[in-house]
């Protein structure tokens, strides 16, 4: 793990001993970490281990009682740019009476500056990243008529348009179908071959060897940050998940899969 | 003002009506286009304590320009005064919110109930005041139309056009804040400041409706005309645009009765068309309203049935031979009336042909239930060999499978169907509806 002046100043994300806390409890502690480019990373962790937070604070939308993050190199607030963001599908009303295509646009509003409205340039792009992510039929649909997978689609097409280099993103696979689930899939392997870096809270410690490349296991402290190969481990997730037994049940199968994973990893 | 005819009422003849008129239907649009992005963002109560927390403003505005020597009686300094103690609520509420941990109704309780108390309070010492000149500051309370002039309908008129320019200019961003908070500061957006501007256009709002609507009211013409947009559109541009036009009718309405009437204030009627505009909103509106979603169900209802039917026609006899009512109660469940009804609608259609012993499909209705019976089957089998993708997909009312689903797929779902049942099991593959 990096302490003190070992971070480094390219790295997409890095923070660096952050304290995050709620009416004085702490949620964060000295979270200290680097994500390198071009990865497909994921936090995963127990619930109430502070995933959500984790992000949240990266985005400067909660304070930090300490320490700093960088994105980078630099304060986020000089980098909203280069960062794009999917929160929570729950975090906000689907019955809001707007288009998919009118929310995917609002990823290009910070290009788009103040009082100007979405013109059909914006729009075209909106349609492009709804394709991308297989939705273009639902584009004039009120996002109420869309199922819970078509709706996470459009917070992920919302993103693209963003066009970002770091992409932060919320629990996206959460109670979607299987086919989002590949979809998704696709499209964020897309661009981490692209070079861009996507750092995703996860749930399902199943799919954590076959989807990512870079892991963070979190419980209000950084347990293992590193190649999924090296971080990933028993030993790693019984520190961060404690005794619980079905976890451990399904964190023993999810690293029967990494030995495949590794030993497919070493030929290739 | 004394009752009036329609006609003048209507083609605005008397100057002292035109103005009222021309006033309340402006303020009407702008309490709409405001009251969908404070409906929107959740804030729509928090109008209602801004509109009580005027009171205190504006009789304390009376009392200090009565005591530096004047009237007390200037409308910018009351309004001003309104606005200061307006604001200053909308303030306090989250802020209060943050310090005590406390739900957002409690507070709003608290910040409503006492300064509408203290603005009482100031009142009954203004109107004990010796020099009655303070006759009319109650007129706020429940709007005054009657007395209002020309630099009323001034005030409003600037103040309307103010609001609805600012919300125009910043609807992008308002739409932006509304549905998604924390993705609008994700991008730098400022949303304390946006939530603030949103803040002041609602007091800007209700200060220009003090004397038309008067300030109990004043939170009906805002959350109403919002509230019965949504049952006409699914658009966040055009939902304000609705509630607009609502909001204009219901001014321009309200004050034409009241302006026929004299016993009838003009806030209260305004209100009450507000109210019905909204009660049609609810019963007829084409988006959402209870008779669209009626009608919906019941063409729904009778897609099935039909399906049921020709189905059911198709399994009880080949081709060619007369099916009993009997037959049809054997074959499934049917409510005996839905089922006549159905037969009797089937016959109309041509798809059935009736006989003295019994009903017999025609050519046509042999097509659409053969179309039946090959899509319901294939929809079975993508939903037992797909499970995965399937509950996003499946389409039970779409005229054809392949609508929904690739040809490929189709395809791979036709091999499957049992080539030795009784029903063929594809008759006419790609055949769209005989018109």
């Amino acid at each position: 793990m990096p302490r003190g002046g070992e971070h480094d100043d390219a790295a997409p994300l890095s923070i660096h001993d952050l304290t995050v806390a709620w009416h004085r409890k702490p949620v964060l502690w000295d979270v200290d970490l680097d994500i390198p480019q071009g990865k497909l990373a994921c936090i995963v962790g127990p619930n109430g281990a502070g995933k959500s937070t984790l992000l949240k604070a990266c985005l400067d939308l909660v304070p930090a009682v300490s320490g700093e993050v960088r994105v980078f190199g630099q304060p986020y607030r000089k980098q909203h740019a280069r960062v794009g963001y999917v929160p929570q599908r729950e975090s906000v009303d689907w019955s809001f009476p707007v288009s998919a295509l009118d929310v995917v646009a609002m990823g290009t509003y910070r290009r788009l500056g103040w009082c100007k409205p979405v013109g059909r340039s914006q729009r075209e792009q909106a349609m492009e990243a709804l394709e991308r992510v297989g939705l273009e039929a639902f584009a004039h649909r009120q996002i109420s008529q869309l199922s819970g997978g078509q709706q996470q689609r459009v917070f992920l097409a919302r993103a693209l348009v963003q066009d970002a280099d770091l992409y932060l993103m919320d629990e996206p696979f959460a109670s979607v179908d299987a086919a989002t689930e590949q979809a998704i899939v696709d499209v964020l392997r897309a661009l981490r071959d692209q070079g861009r870096t996507v750092v995703v809270v996860h749930h399902d410690l199943q799919t954590v060897t076959e989807y990512f490349d870079w892991t963070v296991l979190l419980n209000m402290r950084v347990v293992a940050a590193g190649p999924v190969g090296d971080a990933f481990t028993a030993e790693h997730l019984r520190a961060t998940y404690g005794g619980r037994l079905t976890l451990l049940e399904q964190a023993a199968s999810a690293l029967g899969q990494l030995a495949s994973g590794t030993t497919r990893s070493s030929n290739g | 003002m004394g009752e009036r005819g329609l006609l003048d009422v209507l083609l605005l003849q008397d100057y002292n009506t035109a103005l009222v008129v021309l006033g309340t239907t402006t303020l009407g649009v702008a309490a709409g286009v405001c009251g969908t992005l404070l409906l929107l963002r959740k804030r729509s109560l928090l109008g209602d304590v801004v509109s009580h927390a005027t009171l205190p403003g504006v009789v304390a505005a009376f009392l200090v320009m009565q005591a530096c020597g004047g009237t007390g009686k200037s409308l910018p300094g009351l309004l001003l005064g309104a606005t200061v103690t307006g604001l200053l609520a909308a303030w306090l509420v989250p802020v209060l919110r943050r310090a005590s941990g406390l739900k957002d109704d409690a507070i709003m309780g608290v910040v409503l109930g006492s300064s509408f108390g203290l603005g009482i309070a100031l009142l009954g010492i203004a109107l004990n005041l010796p020099s009655g000149n303070q006759a009319g500051l109650e007129g706020f309370i429940f709007g005054k139309t009657a007395s209002m002039v020309r630099v009323d309908a001034l005030i409003i008129g600037l103040g309307a056009a103010v609001v609805i320019a600012m919300t125009l200019a910043l609807a992008k961003d308002f739409r932006l804040l509304c549905f998604d908070e924390q993705f609008a500061a994700s991008i730098g957006r400022p949303v304390a400041l946006l939530d603030a501007v949103l803040m002041m256009l609602a007091v800007a709002v209700i200060v220009i409706g003090l004397q038309a609507v008067g300030l109990i009211l004043m939170i009906a013409l805002l959350i109403i005309p919002a509230a019965a947009a949504r049952f006409w559109t699914d658009g966040f541009i055009a939902t304000m645009c609705w509630a607009g036009g609502i909001g204009a009718v219901s001014g321009w309405m309200g004050s034409t009765i009241s302006a026929m009437h004299a016993d009838l204030p003009a806030g209260a009627v305004i209100v009450l068309v507000t109210g019905c505009c909204f009660a049609l909103s609810m019963a007829c509106g084409r988006r959402h309203g209870l008779t669209q979603r009626w009608w919906r169900g019941m063409a729904l209802r009778r897609r099935v049935e039909r399906q049921h039917l020709l189905r059911a026609m198709l399994e009880c006899g080949s081709p060619g031979t007369h099916v009993a009512l009997n037959q049809l109660h054997a074959n499934r469940r049917w409510r005996a009336s839905a089922l006549q009804r159905e037969l009797r609608r089937a016959v109309r259609s041509g798809e059935l042909d009736v006989h003295p012993e019994g009903w017999v499909l025609t050519p046509l209705g042999e097509v659409g239930a053969r179309r039946v019976v090959r899509n319901h089957r294939l929809w079975e089998l993508f939903l037992i060999h797909h499970a995965d993708i399937a509950p996003s997909h499946v389409d039970r009312d779409a005229d054809l499978i392949e609508h929904v689903l690739d040809a490929e797929l189709v395809a791979e779902l036709e091999a499957l169907l049992d080539p030795g049942e009784a029903l063929p099991s594809s008759p006419h593959p790609l055949e769209r509806r005989a018109p």
